[in-house]
């Protein structure tokens, strides 16, 4: 496809690493926010034909992963109800909550639908003027652009059968509260291109210069990603931390505003629950006083469900970058993409499901390695 | 989910006062909403992410990304050191008496 297979040529990737090998004199820790560009980094095995003194510490950027547990407990049960269509992108339904998923409401009964955009969520509310039509608005800065429109053509269109279960998150304060824990070991960011190419790159800079930390905007491909943690480690190795987009194909400095103006006229900041970590301030969005009636927590009285994760589950360690997925006791034994403790074993942007699906051989659970074989 | 992919647009049609697109992500056909980048026009390429074009893809600075990669390779095979790109291939460190030998064999 183009635009794709030239950003995974093989030769032009040997002459970026040799680069990078050529570069690296010292040991950093870099991290990449985004869940996709984990997948790249792990399916390819970038990790491994990095320098060993590079490291790549996975970040909490997997939609997926971070929406609370009660916010998926608050869909389960507007799912469950018999006048309600549920719309979902397909990687939240087997998301587990406390004690089923969204596929497990449907094999129940539930109505429960499938769809590629929320726009296509909005034609099924207008094909079904008797039935309650959610849409679970989960996401980044990438994702919540789409829900923002559907839901101002919902309000201009009249549709007051549809309503939005909206659970957004941002970026830049996630990259805040991960540089002020204590057990931070993050050094650089790898920013999420797509993130940049509607948000731009305004609230990058402060974040750079408070922290010390160079943040380089980077893309998906194998070479994208290359040309990230060459762009950083040089920085790095200098002594720098400037802001530098190193995906210009498709980041503009001052991203999309006719989007940018779309967030702040549907939505507003809130504080947000990121699932494994806890509540960040002002690091998600909700609907604002203007579009509130398409509050489906509003509407179906689910605000007061509250939860508590398995212990077993260490996908809040992992989000953070504090461990790697193999080193949870549970990776790979009780825990499968079949059989998920937690999110991020399910989604195709989660860590845990990364390792699983291209690692899982070359791996070693922690539990394995410490009792000695018989 | 949070997957962006570029497409080529196809075609351009106004829908309910919303402007719509055909998208082509190499065989695969999507209809696409181009509120957020109205001026795309047929032909040019879109970030395309759950049905909506977020950016438009430039295609000039996708080729000059592409001829920076190019560049890196060739001036570091030109100006590099032969002795190390040998080394590195070969799996080993070069040490200095082989390099004085090469030099000497060399004048």
């Amino acid at each position: 496809m183009k635009y794709i297979d030239e950003f995974q040529d093989p030769e032009l990737a040997r002459r970026l690493l040799d680069d990078i090998h050529a570069t690296a004199t010292r040991p950093w820790a870099l991290m990449e926010v985004c869940g996709g560009q984990t997948h790249t980094i792990i399916r390819h095995g970038i990790d491994q034909l990095l320098p060993d003194n590079v490291e790549l510490i996975h970040g909490p950027g997997c939609p997926v992963c971070v929406t609370p547990l009660e916010v998926i407990d608050k869909a389960l049960e507007i799912a469950a109800r018999p006048d309600v269509i549920f719309c979902s992108f397909g990687d939240m339904l087997r998301v587990p909550g406390t004690g089923r998923d969204l596929f497990r409401v449907r094999s129940e009964g539930g109505d429960v639908r499938v769809v590629y955009s929320p726009l296509d969520a909005l034609k099924i509310a207008r094909q079904n003027p008797d039935r309650e039509v959610v849409f679970f608005g989960i996401g980044f800065e990438t994702t919540a652009p789409p829900n923002a429109m559907t839901v101002y053509q919902a309000r201009r269109h009249r549709i007051p059968n549809f309503s939005l279960l909206v659970s957004h998150v941002r970026v830049p304060p996630a990259i805040e509260a991960i540089m002020t824990s204590p057990s931070c070991r993050v050094q650089a960011f790898l920013a999420a291109g797509h993130v940049c190419s509607v948000m731009g790159m305004d609230e990058y800079p402060a974040l750079a210069e408070r922290f010390r930390v160079p943040i380089v905007v980077t893309g998906f491909e194998p070479l994208d990603l290359l040309e990230g943690i060459r762009r950083t480690v040089r920085q790095l190795e200098r002594g720098e931390h400037t802001v530098d987009n190193a995906y210009p194909r498709a980041v503009r400095a001052g991203g999309n505003p006719a989007a940018r103006a779309m967030l702040d006229d549907v939505f507003e900041v809130t504080d947000r629950a990121w699932r494994g970590i806890g509540t960040i301030p002002d690091s998600g969005w909700r609907l604002s006083a203007r579009y509130r009636d398409f509050d489906a927590e509003h509407r179906f009285s689910v605000e007061n469900i509250a939860t508590r994760e398995p212990a077993a589950c260490r996908s809040g360690e992992v989000l953070q970058g504090l461990i790697k997925p193999h080193e949870c006791e549970a990776f790979g034994t009780t825990c499968t993409p079949r059989t998920p403790l937690g999110a991020t074993m399910v989604s195709s942007e989660g860590a845990c499901a990364a390792y699983y699906l291209y690692r899982r051989l070359g791996v070693t659970p922690t539990k394995l390695e410490a009792s000695p074989v018989a | 989910m949070c997957l962006a992919v570029p497409g080529k647009v196809v075609e351009i049609e106004e829908r309910d006062g919303t402007r719509m697109a055909t998208v082509d992500f190499g065989g695969v056909v999507k209809e696409v909403c181009l509120e957020y980048v109205p001026d795309l026009a047929v032909g040019e390429y879109a970030i395309v992410h759950v049905g909506f074009a977020l950016q438009r893809l430039d295609e000039e600075s996708a080729r000059q990304t592409l001829a920076l990669f190019e560049e890196l390779g060739l001036l570091q095979e030109e100006f590099g050191d032969p002795w190390e790109a040998a080394a590195a291939e070969a799996g080993t460190v070069p040490g200095p008496a082989v390099k004085d030998e090469a030099q000497e064999a060399q004048r």
